[in-house]
């Protein structure tokens, strides 16, 4: 029988993965799809309640969570066009000018 | 025969549960970004059939047309573009990986135990009708889906179109040229 906890610890092996993902990784186009899997870790948590508790909302909101993933995505990568046009390069590491 | 017959669920999420988390570990692992967002790629249409499995037919098939087949495309075609310019894959981690790795480790293994340990979760589930029913009609999960969206949630699903609108003024702004950048080229970059 596979319960909703399968789904929970299944969801948390990815999200840490993204995480971890998003704190060890330069390249910014890796760290965006290292947060993509966040999105989807969490979409999984969101289905594996909904099916548990037998609630349509748990679905509702993983459609919302897609859609800001998509627009997230979209910005981000807007932002590593704009980052390769100043500075050629999507090394997280060189785009320090804030840095006194 | 019959342990897989009897046990076929638990076998099929077991498989699926294990080739997600390996596609996990490609995409934070992998140097090359195009096989990274392959390695995601895979990942996605696993989870998708993962929600397949959970009765949300619905979610599975946005999930594909959205994820695999726009936000994919999107990330493949920004790489294409980005390595065209002579980028190396190299210096791919920051230093500092070791502390980081043992926190995380320290902090999935905790939290698995915790789980594991509680088991709060472990009772059965609700039966698929109830993500199917519409008006007390067992039709189908997209028309439920649909009935919730348009009635219940009315109102965030137009402020997420909103959040759309900005998010596609957003991209635009960012990705074209810039006169101040080309009149200033030079002074900015290293």
């Amino acid at each position: 029988m596979i319960t909703a906890t399968h789904y929970l610890i299944l969801s948390l092996m990815m999200f840490s993965l993204g995480l971890i993902g998003v704190m060890v990784r330069r390249n910014f186009i890796t760290v965006l799809m290292s947060l993509e899997l966040i999105f989807n870790a969490v979409n999984l948590n969101l289905i594996a309640f909904s099916f548990r508790l037998g609630d349509l909302s748990g679905q509702i909101l993983a459609i919302f969570v897609i859609t800001v993933a998509a627009a997230e995505a979209a910005i981000g990568l807007g932002l590593i066009i704009a980052l390769t046009r100043i500075k050629d390069t999507v090394i997280l590491d060189d785009a320090n000018e804030m840095r006194s | 025969m019959d342990f897989l017959v009897s046990h076929f669920a638990e076998i099929l999420f077991y498989i699926l549960a294990a080739l997600a988390v390996l596609g996990s570990i490609g995409v934070i692992t992998l140097k090359n970004p195009v096989h990274a967002a392959l390695s995601l790629l895979g990942t996605f249409f696993i989870v998708a059939v993962l929600f397949i499995l959970q009765h949300a037919e619905f979610l599975a098939a946005v999930q594909v047309m959205v994820y695999a087949g726009g936000i994919m495309v999107l990330f493949l075609f920004v790489i294409m573009l980005v390595s065209a310019r002579g980028l190396t894959t190299q210096a791919a981690f920051l230093s500092p990986l070791v502390p980081v790795a043992v926190i995380g480790a320290i902090l999935v293994g905790a939290l698995i135990a915790s789980a594991v340990l509680l088991g709060v979760f472990a009772t059965g589930n609700a039966g698929p009708e109830a993500l199917q029913t519409v008006d007390g009609e067992v039709l189908g999960n997209t028309e439920a889906v649909g009935m919730v969206l348009y009635t219940k949630y009315l109102v965030p699903f137009e402020v997420v179109s909103v959040v759309l609108l900005v998010a596609m003024i957003g991209a635009i702004v960012f990705g074209r040229k810039d006169r101040f950048i080309e009149e200033h080229e030079g002074e900015v970059g290293s």
